[in-house]
Formats: structure tokens, C-alpha cells, sequence
């Protein structure tokens, strides 16, 4: 059973077409990467998936609810962890878990023993009578989850999950994804942090100027890279590298992607001998997800 | 939550008693007089406080967008809004009703007072939330446009003149305010003569929630998604 479907979702903001045709389908059970530079469409096509926005055209599907005409049944069956806090600082951790709860139509008993369960799970039980506007970054977004999940829904939409966590917090949420995973559960992930989608993902999507340029596992992504290494070079100064050279400059190093090693690292020498620079470092490595994100929007030479 | 907000306290709570005051003070009016339209400055001003309010800040605190991510329709979220704002008012109130225990001044139809009190504390409240949907995340913003409602009302409204005495042209004006009717309505509890029969305020109240109910929904369909963007 497909967890999320979307066909052929189009929507415009007065003259800005946010989303030209968006398709894409989830399966139960999977996690799904959501990658794309900012304004590319990513948080559009979350609105929509999630009920808040309407598509202008097309149609979303969540466990089978048709988002714009079964919006509040949509609704049911999914979670949202946004990427801002939007836990009321005013409240303690427990009444933005319990209003939440309510929310969702929960019953007291219900909701108690399930707040309960989540914010043990997440280590902030202790806190649960403190107001969130004293919390940390990593204690509200463990809150958040914990309201994300109050009411156990089939599909979790998590918006950069990790972003700006410490790294016991982010190391913790990457744990439970893949716990809920393990469960059985459908997860949407937007990130910008390749290595976590990487790590997470079964598929991922790359939405560029509201298309989706590519559908695949991490893997075959990264394998689309015009080859399959990626050869690190750090020169004595900053050099400009010739267009022939599928190249981009990271830190004080630059990456040519290339088939053939060989060839790709005798063309670099030869560069290196005319432009009069030295070369100090070279170090072979497979593209990353990152690289294969670049290429695949075009932004590697 | 937003009872305690600065901007509730000042206009709900200290605005109307200081209005009252400027009013009252230094004049010969009966004290029927006065109570009733101190009960009627509350109920509207406090009415009115909370719900303009509520939608700016849970725009600005991005709590709105957790809401509206919930199996919750726009009408109960708008709803749940009105009702918080219309138990405010209603409680802050029953202070200008014991202010007039403690002068004596008793209503003659309590039953008639706390069922007018009641529902126009609905309408001031949907009239609040209707004013707060024009899409401003800041507060003050929406409640210096609620400010701009509010304030020709209570003079139009015959809490200060009563309606009989005004010119054509301010009669009509009069008819037009929701507060009017409950003024009326409040006089008549204390044992004054109203100038409309009672079943037509309490008519006219609930065709005017009803109407600014409706219209808040509408418009904050439309102001929701500018909120979140």
C-alpha cells in the first residue's frame, strides 16, 4: 500500500510557480529523503501533503485520504515535526503534549499514558512541569517530536529534524527515525543534511524549481555523478580549473569528478605544470550524496 | 494563556473603567445609569480584547501552524478563539455588576442581564476576531485597528447619550452598533426604560454574531495561509 501519493500537484503563489507538476509516490513503511535547494518547493509540497495548503491542481493522497477533500481524515493519520519550534513557550512541556493530544481528539486517559511513554522516551519526563521557554534547541525539538507522535500516526513529516542540534540530540533523533521505521511507520523527511539522508533514506526525491529532477535510493543517486570517483586535490595557491575538468572547489581543495582516474589525474598534473602551481595533496573518495545532489541540479561545472 | 498579555489587561480591563470614569466623574446621574453603562463598556471592551489578539501571536509564535496541521477545521479554531475571548468578558463583568452591589444598585432582571451579557460577549467577541483577521502577525497592528472599531462605537453606541436624545443621522449610527442593543438590553435590567423592545435586541445580537461569526471563518480561511508564509 502506498503511505503518500502525489500526482501531478501544481500550485502558484501570484507569480511565482512554486510547484509545476509535482509526482511522486511513498511506500508504507519507507523513509522518503525530501531534497531540494531553499525555495525549490520542498515546504509547498509539505503543506499540501500535510492539509494546509490546498494544490491548485493535482492530487495527494495520505494512507489512502485524499488531503483537499478528506482533509481532516489526512490529518488523522499524520505527524509534523516542523523545522521551528511551535511549542507554546508559555505552556510546560506536559500541557503542549496533553493540548496536542486534544487536539487529536484523544481521550484524557489516552493522552496521559501516551505523554507519558513519549517524553520518558525522550528524556524530558523530568522536565515535563518546566515552561518551554526556558528550554534548550535540543529539549524542544525532543518535545516536539514527542508531539509529532502523541498521537501515533502512520506517517511522520519531519522538516530538517536535526538542524542546529547538538550532537546527542541529533544522534538521538536519527535513532528514533529509524526506530519508527523499524515499526512499520512511513516517514517524510526534508533535510539539507546529505549525510543524515544518506544514512536514513530508502529513497530520496530532488525537487529543483518546482520539479522533481530524481527518484532513487541514495545509492543510485550517487552513482549518477558521471562516474563513480571523485578525486581531491589541494594545490600550494588558488587556481581557476578549466571547464573540460567536472570540477568544484570545497574549502581550500577541489573535486573533479571523473571515470577514469588515470586520465582525470594526469589532465590535473599537466594543469598543474602549465599553470606553474604545485600540488600538495591528492586523495581519491566515492561522490557523496552531497556531489550527486550538486550534479544533479547542475551546479558542478 | 492570553489573559495575563499586556495588551488584554490594558484594553479588556483598564481601558473601560478609565473611560467610565473620565465620564461619570463630576456628573448627576443616577446610579442605574452609570452601572448599566459601566456593564456595558465591559462587556464590550473586554470582549473584544482577547480575540484580536490571539491570532497575530499564534502567527508570530508559529503555534498556528501546528493548529491548522491538526485534524481541526479553521471554524473551531476560530470558534475555540471566541469562546476564550467571550468567558473573559464575561467574567471581568461581573466586576462592574458587584461594583453596583456594593452602591446598592441592584439589577431587577438578573436571568435578562447575564443572558444579554452572555451573548454579547459572543457577538463582541466574533466582532474582535473578525477585525483580527486582517493577515498582520503583530498584535499591534490588529489592536490599533480594533482600537479604531472600538472607540466611535462606545460613542455611538448611547452608553454616554442615551439613543432617544441623539440627531437623526446619530440614531442611525446608533442602530447600526451591536453595543447599542445591549446597552439597551443592560439599561433595561436596571430597571430603566429601554428604547426597543427586548426580544429585538436580543434579536439583533444574535443575527450580528451569527453574521460576524460567519465572516470571521471566511476571511480567516483566507488570512491562515498569509500568516504561515
Amino acid at each position: 500500500m502506498r503511505a503518500i501519493e502525489a500526482e501531478n500537484l501544481k500550485k502558484r503563489f501570484g507569480s511565482v510557480e512554486a510547484l509545476k507538476g509535482i509526482t511522486f509516490h511513498v511506500k508504507r513503511g519507507e523513509v522518503f529523503g525530501y531534497l531540494g535547494m531553499n525555495g525549490a518547493g520542498k515546504t509547498t509540497t509539505v503543506r499540501i501533503l500535510t492539509g494546509i495548503v490546498k494544490p491548485d491542481s493535482g492530487c495527494a493522497r495520505v494512507m489512502g485520504f485524499d488531503v483537499s477533500e478528506d482533509t481532516l481524515r489526512a490529518k488523522e493519520v499524520i505527524g509534523v515535526l516542523p523545522e521551528v519550534s511551535n511549542a507554546y513557550p508559555d505552556l510546560t512541556a506536559w500541557q503542549n503534549v496533553m493540548f496536542t493530544a486534544e487536539l487529536y481528539g484523544m481521550s484524557k486517559r489516552e493522552a496521559e499514558k501516551r505523554a507519558e511513554e513519549l517524553l520518558r522516551e525522550f528524556g524530558i519526563y523530568d522536565r515535563r512541569n518546566s515552561r518551554v521557554r526556558g528550554f534548550s534547541k535540543g529539549m524542544k525539538q525532543r518535545l516536539m517530536f514527542c508531539m509529532a507522535l502523541i498521537s501515533d500516526p502512520e506517517v511522520i513529516f519531519l522538516d530538517e529534524p536535526t538542524s542546529g542540534l547538538d550532537v546527542l540530540s541529533a544522534r538521538m533523533i536519527r535513532e528514533k527515525v529509524l526506530e519508527l521505521a523499524k515499526s512499520g511507520k512511513t516517514i517524510f523527511l526534508t533535510s539539507h543534511n546529505m549525510n543524515e539522508v544518506n544514512l536514513l533514506c530508502d529513497r530520496v526525491a530532488i525537487i529543483n524549481r518546482g520539479k522533481i529532477v530524481v527518484i532513487d535510493t541514495p545509492g543510485n543517486i550517487r552513482a549518477r555523478v558521471g562516474g563513480s570517483v571523485a578525486l581531491e586535490i589541494r594545490f600550494d595557491r588558488a587556481v581557476e580549473l578549466p571547464a573540460e575538468f567536472r570540477s568544484k572547489k570545497v574549502g581550500d581543495k577541489y573535486v573533479v569528478y571523473t571515470t577514469d582516474v588515470h586520465e582525470a589525474f594526469c589532465s590535473v598534473a599537466d594543469f598543474a605544470r602549465g599553470a606553474g602551481v604545485k600540488v600538495l595533496e591528492v586523495n581519491t573518495r566515492s561522490p557523496t550524496l552531497e556531489d550527486a545532489f550538486l550534479s544533479v541540479l547542475g551546479v558542478v561545472n | 494563556m492570553y489573559y495575563t498579555k499586556g495588551p488584554v489587561v490594558i484594553f479588556g480591563v483598564l481601558l473601560p473603567l478609565f473611560l467610565f470614569l473620565a465620564f461619570c466623574i463630576g456628573r448627576n446621574l443616577s446610579s442605574e445609569f452609570l452601572i448599566a453603562g459601566l456593564v456595558s463598556i465591559t462587556v464590550f471592551f473586554s470582549s473584544t480584547s482577547v480575540s484580536p489578539a490571539v491570532a497575530p501571536w499564534e502567527g508570530q509564535m508559529r503555534t498556528l501552524e501546528r493548529i491548522i496541521s491538526c485534524p481541526v477545521d479553521v471554524k473551531t479554531i476560530i470558534l475555540g478563539d471566541v469562546l476564550a475571548s467571550m468567558a473573559f468578558g464575561f467574567i471581568i463583568s461581573i466586576a462592574p455588576l458587584l461594583i453596583g452591589v456594593g452602591i446598592k444598585t441592584f439589577p431587577t432582571n438578573v436571568p435578562v442581564l447575564l443572558g444579554g451579557m452572555a451573548i454579547s460577549a459572543f457577538c463582541f467577541s466574533s466582532l474582535g476576531s473578525l477585525i483580527s483577521a486582517y493577515p498582520s502577525n503583530l498584535p499591534s497592528t490588529i489592536m490599533m485597528i480594533s482600537s479604531l472599531v472600538r472607540f466611535p462605537l462606545v460613542f455611538l453606541s448611547g452608553i454616554f447619550i442615551p439613543v432617544f436624545k441623539l440627531p437623526l443621522w446619530g440614531k442611525a449610527l446608533a442602530y447600526a452598533s451591536p453595543l447599542t442593543y445591549f446597552t439597551d438590553i443592560a439599561r433595561y435590567s436596571y430597571g430603566l426604560k429601554p428604547a426597543l423592545p427586548l426580544h429585538v435586541d436580543f434579536a439583533v445580537l444574535i443575527l450580528y454574531s451569527i453574521l460576524f461569526f460567519a465572516l470571521a471563518v471566511k476571511l480567516h480561511e483566507k488570512a491562515i495561509l498569509v500568516r504561515i508564509f
